[in-house]
């Protein structure tokens, strides 16, 4: 059974294109076939973050436009043969594409893959309605700061009006130093006020920006956002996993203070 | 007030959350125009029965007010209504 995933946040620069990598990558580590599609037309990413933007021939706008097959789109990822990505176009606007159009594409290509995962563009225009046209479930991404979570709450109330199956939040950029000192909504905060399931919350990590400029994205590595990224992979597969510490410097002792309170 | 409150500042997550819960009840509420003009239509045939009313001139709006017992500020619904004549 395949599952189509939207991730979207409403504003732009909370990490939908890194958490799309990550999550696609994720799955295809535990051995899903998957499917990344840029739907962001005129301003793609998705394809310098995996590291594949030298293997673009065709794009999302060619297949809607019958210029090729689907399959001469998509680009094989490097480290993974069960990774593909479907780049979008740069040259183009969002009006190229219309959301039967997307539905159409999406439901043709479904059965070939285990997950395929979209990721939107910011905004709540055709962009937004493209990208979540053909998807089952959503992930919402926001940052703990009133101007990300505003626009969340926005995304999550057209989520609902459009009928969205299932709605999962990812709190990102998440500062454990400035939440302890009261300086930052904690995850817990962020939860009670948007009011739906979390699925997993990262932290603010020098690694992301890392592993961004080498096109490598860094989901299942010894980091504490690669951790909390696979965290999310196995949630979405079903798998109870417990919340990750995102305090990097709570000790040895307390970590091993923590297994003994839980049983 | 004890004096320690003079030092206890309102950490600035807590002022957000403050903020946010206020702002997105009436992000929520002014979503939908088309709820509005309901309440207000209903509003009008409610007050109709009693008063006659300029039904043109009604304005009604969420925003914000002083909460009573002076903790802080919460949403209101706010209701303009001009009256032309009250019935007998």
């Amino acid at each position: 059974m395949s599952e189509v995933i939207v991730v979207t946040s409403g504003k732009g620069g909370v990490g939908k294109t890194t958490t799309s990598a990550n999550i696609g990558t994720g799955l295809a580590k535990l051995d899903k076939k998957v499917l990344m599609i840029d739907t962001d037309i005129g301003l793609r990413n998705l394809d310098v973050v995996m590291g594949l933007e030298n293997r673009i021939v065709y794009n999302l706008v060619d297949i809607i436009e019958g210029n090729c097959r689907p399959k001469q789109a998509m680009i094989k990822d490097k480290r993974y043969s069960n990774l593909y990505l479907l780049p979008s176009a740069q040259t183009r606007d969002k009006t190229s594409v219309t959301p039967e159009q997307m539905k159409k594409l999406v439901d043709d290509l479904r059965d070939d893959f285990d997950y395929i995962i979209l990721d939107c563009p910011a905004g709540i225009e055709t962009g937004f309605k493209n990208a979540i046209a053909g998807a089952d479930r959503a992930l919402v991404v926001t940052t703990p700061e009133v101007s990300a979570i505003r626009d969340a709450d926005r995304i999550i109330g057209l989520l609902e009006a459009n009928e969205m199956k299932r709605t999962d939040l990812i709190v990102n950029r998440v500062r454990m130093d400035m939440v302890k000192k009261g300086d930052m909504m904690s995850i817990e905060d962020v939860v009670d006020i948007l009011a739906i399931d979390l699925i997993g919350a990262v932290p603010d990590d020098n690694n992301i920006v890392i592993a961004t400029n080498n096109g490598e994205p860094l989901v299942g590595n010894d980091t504490l956002p690669g951790k909390a990224y696979m965290n999310i992979c196995h949630r979405i597969l079903g798998e109870e996993v417990p919340m990750l510490d995102l305090d990097p410097n709570t000790g040895l002792f307390s970590k091993v203070a923590k297994i003994f309170k839980k049983n | 007030m004890s004096v320690f409150d003079i030092f206890k500042k309102k950490s600035s997550g807590s002022v957000a959350k403050d903020r946010l819960k206020l702002l997105l009840v009436s992000d929520r509420a002014n979503c939908s125009p088309e709820t509005m003009e309901m309440i207000k239509n209903d509003i009008i045939k409610v007050i109709a029965k009693y008063m006659e009313i300029d039904c043109e001139g009604l304005d009604i709006q969420i925003t914000t007010t002083e909460s009573e017992d002076g903790n802080g500020i919460v949403p209101a619904l706010v209701a303009n209504i001009p009256i032309k004549e009250v019935k007998h």
